[in-house]
């Protein structure tokens, strides 16, 4: 055998003692994708495919394909999350060895936080932003297009690791100098960093462009005090993307040059300063936190208001407390290592100002509760996800202060209390909010109704899993349990809280598990949605039909008033149904393109050829890059005009037609 | 869609690159894209601070500094910035020609500024001082080679402007192109004032 | 409306319920963190129930309007609560929960802030001088030197009950935190960077320390005994160390700096520049940069003009 063939082997496929899952893997990756193939080949789907979405610059399109992402990323990190607690179920016993142990608790963490939460949120973003604004698209909708392609091959990227070369294994926020050649010579790392690169490129561009669709594309008379608290949200996130992501950027640029080009920012050696690394990073890592929570807060506004049929208590103060997050976010991440010897007056700082951004919080808890208050709750799935995330963001949100509490972090810190206290807002904010907008706006993206009851089962088993997850974690963490110890001895009281939670994280699974039943039987037999406004919803998103037509208002609509439409319902001017054909002009709708996919494969092969230095792979990617800029900076053929009579024609098969 | 925004302003006519709506908004999206990027040379520099003392057993700033070449780089910089300038006046006037004379000084202007940093590196890596060395000379050689490849990366851009220019002429979205590289050339001529100061006088005086 | 009121919250209290069950039945000795044996620990403690007091007061108060709300103006038919579809503000209400936090907050704020000053000093009791501890976390083990004693151990320490112990923490590896649970909080190993822990033990006793920062496949092995014995036995077993166990070469601290588990080992002596001269990172007090002067036996704090 050729030996380039025996090490490219190698490489690739490095010989590790571990369970053998690797194999089972790869072998399911190559039937499904087999299977997949001869499905889109048997319908004649990939014309279909190709024109229909990975060409598409629409924003309702871009959002389907950021939840199926989302998912599916989901399913990954659950997965990863399902082995952890298995090995940790008995003391000294194990099914995985430790190199895979850490392996699966990084790859669990950056799939749950970059893969699965930041998409499923651009999912959120894109399916009502625009037609919460009464806009026809987001303001690029190219760079849109760009930012998943970005970050779907960002995510290919990692998930390959763990089949070619293998996984990163430094945990999700990669402290040099364990990142460093010397302790970490395998392409694990670089997978890690190139790939959180490519996706947050595309991350930002995500936050350019909401940033600039709220801020500019809003129909006429919706004034900042009239937006939705969701598109509140979505601009405060964007502006905070725009701010947290460049430091991350560069955090994770200087540890990959360590790496491949041997400069010596973080190395042991050579002056290089690791704690210049955890700096960056938690500059970025905490605004992040709040990149992930703060659109819920926008879902569960819109949800509780849309539920108790009642308009959102103290509306302006939960505008004010939003902004104040935001900028007290960028106070607070020194209180990530209070223990890394800051000194006491810094941390006594971080500590104050981290138990500051409490305040705001803990309003908008009481509004949400007061906007319940004389109101007539409906208990469907999204508002029972809404209900589970006031305790349980409450209970999250005390453990942190206990954590703000400098002295109190000396002895919690990265113990399980910790694992405990961010689960708990990460799920009970995060993915509570995520489950609660994609059941409240599904009839809205895909015209049809989540089955209610499967819903509900899926959701008490989260919740229920939740709970019995997560409470003897805190436990473990006051009997001195540290994080991400692959295994532990006996003796130390940690058995029993460990097996309960194991069972906690099973019932998660079976959660899961329902979820998905739920969506695939919805999509075949459920309960279609005709009148487009199936909750008596609000929002301007809600006065048009399900699913939306691809130019979204057939006439750019006028708002009077905050909840645009709801006060419209009062007065009884549900003025799409009162559409004349005069009021129908031609459209221009941006054209679709197949740069921002190329752009993406050629980001996935630079990256790929950077993470085993194969470099001629990596100029390849390149040129890919560099062409596709040229080519859509020559290009001026990027819209084309949607005729009035096609739009009327439409309009008048919806029945919202006049005449 | 597309609005002259003229008419919603009243009496003051908008310049040819606000004209168009949508272009418009492109302009904003790329004052957004400058703030990315001020945060990234921000974390640049933060970085740089922090290692400044890092030297190792390399040299100190203030061994390797040497400003002559330092100072030429800072004259054809601005120079250039003032020249875009003058390009972005007459795009407004309606001159093509000599919009593209001007961007065509620009380009030569940035060209030069390039060579002499990229002879000015080449001439720290005979000496033995490359980012191998120490902490502080890979905060430098990432801080100053970021700007650096900014500046060729505008100059490619521009060279890209030039084709369209010829082809289309002044039009909303030719102009908002050359406006959004002025805004982008402009920038980095504050960034590199930022890099004179704090890194190579700062290393010269301290 | 009241029997229902009085029957759902059995429902919803039930997993609560447990979870009290769970934390009073099960608060043994194994919930070291609130069983410390000392100073560091005890306040450390005192300051985590002051918090989880104040949250458990924000706790009862929103769990309480919540479940009224929940409960009280459910959409069912014959609910004849009151529906008011536009009521969206209220001025003092809201004022009202802008000041109750901060209230809160304030309280817990001023003994953290008082707290954290006062760990950061080592108390100095007259003949009571601190003894100090060189610890160095090694790829995957730990190494205790004593500078005052002159001899060093790996993956056991031995200090005295009743004095204040100075532990100076660095790192030829990846980093780690050094954290004995049943004495006090954590602080990081770093390379190239020196950071001071004090703690101290009121009684004698074996505790387990670990590492709580993940540092490769051996991290989860890391474990260590601290033995905590009164002044005499400490000079005792100070005294028998140097007599009995063979001294630590540089040959030994190159094996030890290899990739791998060991267990517990005590040397005679050490070489002298296995540890950094400590100049910078060292911010005991909070007041400026200070250093220590390791010529001497005893530990003294000068004042550095520029950090």
């Amino acid at each position: 055998m050729p030996s380039f063939v025996t090490y490219l082997i190698h490489t690739l496929f490095p010989p590790t003692v571990r369970f053998p899952d690797i194999l089972l893997i790869d072998a399911g990756l190559v039937l499904g994708g087999l299977g997949l193939i001869g499905f889109l080949t048997k319908t004649h789907r990939w014309g279909w495919l190709w024109r229909e979405w990975l060409t598409t610059v629409d924003h309702k399109k871009i959002a389907v394909m950021y939840l199926i992402s989302a998912i599916v990323m989901l399913f990954r990190g659950g997965i990863d999350a399902e082995m952890l607690r298995a090995q940790l179920a008995m003391p000294s016993v194990h099914f995985m060895p430790a190199i895979q142990y850490d392996e699966v608790f990084t790859t669990h963490g950056t799939i749950m936080i970059f893969f699965m939460a930041m998409p499923f949120i651009f999912a959120l973003f894109n399916a009502v932003v625009p037609l919460m604004i009464g806009a026809r698209d987001v303001a690029f909708p190219r760079v849109n297009a760009m930012s998943f392609w970005l970050f779907a091959f960002g995510a290919i990227l990692f998930n390959i690791s763990f089949i070619i070369g293998g996984s990163p294994d430094a945990g999700w926020t990669a402290y040099p100098p364990y990142t460093g050649l010397a302790f970490n010579p395998g392409p694990g790392e670089n997978y890690y960093f190139l790939s959180l690169l490519i996706a947050g490129m595309g991350t930002t561009m995500t936050g350019i462009n909401f940033l600039v669709t709220t801020i500019r594309m809003r129909a006429p008379g919706m004034t900042l005090m009239k937006m939705p608290m969701f598109v509140w949200t979505t601009m405060v996130t964007s502006a905070l993307i725009l701010f947290a992501f460049p430091p991350l950027t560069v955090a994770l640029a200087m540890s990959l040059f360590d790496r491949l080009f041997g400069s010596s920012f973080f190395t042991l050696t050579r002056g290089g300063m690791p704690m210049m690394y955890v700096n960056l990073f938690w500059l970025f890592g905490h605004p992040e936190v709040y990149i992930l929570v703060l659109p819920l807060f926008g879902v569960f506004s819109e949800v509780v208001a849309t539920y108790s049929k009642k308009a959102l208590f103290g509306y302006p103060m939960m505008v004010v407390s939003v902004l104040a997050i935001m900028f007290l976010s960028y106070g607070t991440w020194v209180h990530h290592f209070f223990t890394m010897g800051a000194g006491p007056a810094v941390n006594a700082f971080f500590g104050l100002s981290t138990m500051l951004i409490a305040i705001p919080t803990g309003v908008k808890i009481f509004n949400w509760i007061f906007t319940m208050w004389g109101g007539r709750i409906q208990m469907t799935t999204a508002m029972l996800y809404q209900m589970a995330f006031i305790p349980t963001f409450v209970i999250g949100g005390a453990s942190g202060v206990m954590l703000a509490v400098v002295p109190a972090d000396y002895q919690l810190h990265n113990t399980y209390f910790l694992i405990a206290h961010f689960h708990n807002v990460i799920i009970g904010g995060t993915l509570f909010g995520l489950l609660s907008g994609m059941y409240y706006w599904w009839p809205k993206m895909f015209g049809m109704k989540l089955n209610e009851r499967q819903g509900k089962v899926a959701f008490w088993l989260f919740f229920i899993g939740f709970w019995i997850t997560f409470t003897p974690q805190y436990l473990l963490g006051l009997k001195g349990m540290t994080r991400r110890l692959y295994t532990y001895p006996a003796g130390l009281g940690w058995h029993e809280l460990n097996v309960i939670s194991t069972v906690g994280a099973w019932i998660m699974g079976a959660g899961f598990v329902a979820l998905v039943y739920n969506v695939v039987w919805s999509l075949l037999y459920g309960e279609r949605d005709v009148t487009g406004d199936p909750w008596d919803g609000r929002t301007l998103e809600w006065s048009l039909p399900s699913p939306v037509p691809e130019y979204n208002f057939a006439r750019i609509p006028v708002v009077h008033e905050r909840d645009a439409w709801w006060a419209m319902k009062q007065k009884g001017q549900t003025m799409a149904h009162a559409l004349r054909p005069e009021d129908v002009h031609d459209i221009e709708m941006p054209k679709n393109t197949p740069i921002p996919f190329l752009l993406g494969v050629s980001f996935f092969v630079l990256g790929f050829g950077m993470t085993f230095k194969w470099w001629p792979i990596a100029i390849v990617g390149i040129l890919g890059v560099i062409a596709c800029l040229l080519f859509s900076g020559f290009d001026y053929d990027d819209h084309h005009h949607l005729e009035a009579d096609v739009v009327r024609q439409t309009e008048a098969s919806l029945g919202r037609l006049q005449g | 869609m597309s609005l002259p925004l003229a008419e919603k302003a009243g009496q003051h006519p908008l310049p040819i690159e606000f004209a168009d709506e949508k272009e418009s908004i492109k302009i904003t999206g790329f004052w957004m894209f400058l703030v990315t990027d001020v945060l990234i040379f921000a974390s640049l520099f933060s970085t740089y601070a922090v290692f400044r003392t890092s030297v190792a057993m390399g040299p100190t700033p203030d061994q390797l500094f040497r400003m002559g070449p330092v100072m030429l780089e800072t004259i054809l910089l601005l120079t250039s910035s003032f020249t875009i300038g003058l390009g972005v006046y007459f795009m407004r006037k309606g001159q093509v020609r000599a919009l593209m004379g001007w961007m065509i000084v620009t380009i030569l202007l940035g060209a030069g500024f390039v060579g002499t940093e990229i002879h000015d590196f080449v001439t720290f890596a005979q000496m033995g001082a490359t980012w191998h060395t120490s902490a502080f000379l890979s905060a430098f050689d990432i801080l100053v080679g970021t700007h650096g490849a900014h500046v060729t990366f505008g100059i490619f851009w521009a060279i890209t402007l030039l084709f369209q220019l010829r082809k289309r002429g002044i039009t909303p979205q030719t102009a908002r192109k050359v406006y959004t590289y002025s805004l982008y050339w402009h920038f980095l001529d504050i960034v590199w004032i930022f890099i004179y100061t704090f890194v190579y006088l700062n290393g010269k005086i301290v | 409306m009241r029997p229902a009121f009085f029957k759902r919250p059995y429902r919803k209290l039930i997993p609560l319920a447990l979870v009290a069950g769970l934390m009073s039945t099960g608060c043994g000795q194994q919930y070291v963190l609130l069983h410390p044996v000392g100073p560091v620990g005890e306040q450390e403690l005192h300051l985590m129930e002051l918090a989880a007091i104040a949250m458990g007061i924000v706790i009862v108060v929103v769990f309480t309007l919540y479940f009224y709300a929940i409960i009280r103006f459910r959409d069912k038919p014959g609910n004849t609560a009151p529906y008011r579809p536009d009521w969206h503000t209220s001025k003092w209400l809201e004022i009202l929960w802008w000041v109750l936090p901060a209230v809160l907050l304030t309280v817990i704020a001023i003994p953290t802030v008082q707290t954290t000053f006062a760990l950061a000093h080592v108390p100095k009791p007259k003949g009571k001088d601190p003894v100090v501890i060189d610890v160095t976390s090694l790829t995957w083990k730990w190494l205790f030197e004593y500078p005052g004693q002159h001899v060093a151990t790996v993956n056991q320490l031995v200090i005295p009950t009743g004095k204040p112990v100075l532990f100076e923490l660095t790192a030829d590896s990846p980093m780690n935190t050094f954290w004995v649970p049943a004495l006090g909080g954590m602080e990081y190993t770093m390379p190239n960077r020196v950071l001071p822990l004090w703690l101290e033990a009121n009684k004698p006793g074996t505790y387990i320390g670990l590492s709580g920062q993940y540092s490769g496949t051996g991290f989860a092995k890391m474990f260590f005994h601290v033995k905590a014995v009164s002044p005499a036995a400490f000079n005792a077993w100070v005294a028998a160390t140097r007599k009995t166990a063979s001294p630590m070469t540089m040959t030994v601290y190159d094996q030890l700096l290899k990739h791998n588990t060991t267990g517990e080992a005590i040397y005679s002596s050490y070489p002298q520049d296995t540890f950094p001269t400590v100049a910078n990172g060292f911010t005991l007090t909070g007041s400026g940069m200070y250093m220590v002067m390791r010529d001497k036996n005893d530990i003294s704090y000068m004042p550095m003009q520029n950090p």
